[in-house]
């Protein structure tokens, strides 16, 4: 799967976004896998995650089938956590988002110390995974590149809208909705804070980084690209 | 997908969450309307918004008072006030579509759970990509543009004149009538999805080959193309082999995954990569 691969941006873009995932491979390490992703994800909570997600069942922050009237004035913004983790009853890829180096490096030793046995994959900025391997103590086995988007690209939003819709890998939010939030932002009729939790929830594998959203909006609401 | 004319109210939320824009308000029926050729069965629409259940008859209402007087109410823009977003039973060929679309959805029209692609997510268990061996993943229609299985076609077809062979557990792989040529099945191609990704795996001296080979055939295809390469570290977790040839080829590389080789066989009877082994995506 490339959900994660195929983010846009510069290098330098990726400073506060680094995605540590645990992916059980069927026939190979999968037997038991359940309580290892539930540890991985335990194991993420004190270096304060951004995200995190199971992809059967969403992210931290999810839609809901009963929202009331109520909501428009005073929606539950909070992100579930440990919702996330108590709800994963199959194997499945499951990914921790931080926003900050310290927190990925500190973390990604944890794990190797954990020994679970799952495959851990990092997906960053290439110096940016360099840096936690290397603190870890840990050398890499294999890596994918992103080569980026080419082709018919006059097709593709611009840049702003392709860096915060590209935060889904699987495409889930749409450029319109991220050119909307833009614009939402730039009126004054969300906040940053607001914008990014609308686009959270469309994502269901709980990739989406509300903090490098937060800056590319704010980025946006100054210039549009 | 489609939206139940009787509990739509035109608020047209629903417009700015599809990834493909296939929804708008009818001006005659004055109701939010799917746009069936170019819906590609994603549910970003379902399973995205939230949903109210307010009676639509009270909401139209409202609305039509609020527009008399030329107010706008400012609700939130991720919420279908009035539930009214119903999936379809889906038919072949049209349920490929959702098999590729939705990232929740399994393979059942492939057989195969998830999207099937191994890449080098788990290759430290696989050991599918071997040293000297190169891994593409060629992906179209993402983000938000979709992709046609007729123009996928165009490069299946590529690949296997110049003698590519396919992961043969990759999705793709499975709906083609004739692996040897790459012809996927005819009643597909007139089917349009939200992506899919060819996979392939080559020796390390055909990786200028395969990028030209792609960037060549991706010119005739009406979608964008991602492309992503994996390939072995050496023993010191380092990758100074296929990366310069890429920056060769004019690629600035700014974003990889990086497996860093903790997994482990785990499992009391171990899978070959021969038999029915894939990732859970």
């Amino acid at each position: 799967m490339t959900n994660t691969l195929h983010r846009y941006g510069s290098a330098e873009s990726f400073q506060d976004d680094y995605i540590v995932f645990a992916s059980p491979s069927r026939g190979k390490n999968d037997e038991g896998s359940i309580p290892k992703l539930k540890r991985f994800l335990e194991m993420a909570l004190p270096f304060k995650p951004v995200n995190i997600g199971d992809p059967p069942h969403g992210g931290a922050l999810r839609p809901s089938r009963n929202e009331t009237v109520a909501s428009h004035w005073h929606r539950d913004v909070q992100p579930r956590l440990r919702a996330v983790i108590e709800g994963i009853n199959e194997p499945a890829s499951v990914a921790a988002v931080f926003d900050n180096l310290q927190a990925a490096e500190n973390f990604l030793k944890m794990v190797k110390e954990e020994d679970l046995g799952l495959c851990i994959n990092i997906s960053a900025s290439i110096d940016g995974a360099r840096k936690c391997c290397k603190f870890a103590g840990i050398a890499p086995h294999s890596i994918g590149y992103s080569l980026g988007f080419e082709g018919k690209i006059e097709k593709l939003p611009n840049t702003q809208i392709l860096a915060l819709t590209t935060m889904c890998g699987h495409g889930m939010i749409s450029s319109s909705l991220g050119k909307k939030m833009i614009d939402w932002v730039k009126e004054g009729r969300r906040t940053p804070a607001e914008a990014v939790t609308y686009m959270a929830r469309f994502c269901s594998c709980g990739i989406f980084n509300p903090s490098r959203a937060k800056r590319i909006l704010e980025d946006a609401r100054k210039k549009m690209e | 997908m489609k939206i139940n004319a009787d509990k739509c109210v035109a608020c047209g939320n629903c417009i700015y969450v599809c990834p493909v824009g296939a929804i708008y308000v009818d001006p005659v029926i004055k109701r939010a309307t799917v746009d069936r050729n170019e819906c590609v069965e994603c549910y970003a629409c379902y399973n995205g918004l939230s949903s109210e259940r307010l009676n639509p008859v009270l909401v139209r209402t409202v609305r039509k008072l609020f527009q008399m007087v030329r107010l706008r109410f400012d609700p939130e823009p991720d919420i279908c006030p009035t539930a009214a977003f119903e999936p379809e039973d889906l038919q072949w060929p049209r349920v490929v579509r959702r098999a590729f679309s939705d990232p929740r959805a399994t393979h059942e029209s492939t057989g195969v759970q998830g999207r099937g692609t191994e890449e080098v997510k788990t290759n430290d268990v696989t050991q599918r990509v071997k040293h000297g061996e190169v891994g593409f993943t060629i992906e179209f229609g993402r983000p938000g543009v979709g992709v046609w299985f007729r123009d996928i076609q165009k490069m299946t077809r590529a690949l296997a004149q110049a003698n590519v062979p396919f992961e043969n557990k990759n999705p793709l792989t499975l709906l083609m009538s004739d692996v040897s040529t790459g012809t996927l099945r005819e009643d597909i191609l007139d089917e349009k999805i939200l992506s899919a990704i060819v996979e392939i795996k080559v020796p390390l001296d055909r990786t200028e080959e395969i990028v030209q080979l792609v960037h060549e055939v991706e010119k005739d295809i009406d979608s964008v193309v991602a492309l992503g390469v994996g390939t072995r570290c050496d023993e010191n977790g380092e990758e100074h082999v296929v990366a310069p040839i890429l920056e060769r080829l004019g690629y600035r590389i700014e974003r990889a995954k990086t497996n860093t080789g903790l997994g482990r066989v785990t499992n009391s009877v171990e899978k070959s990569l021969t038999e029915d082994v894939a990732v859970y995506d």
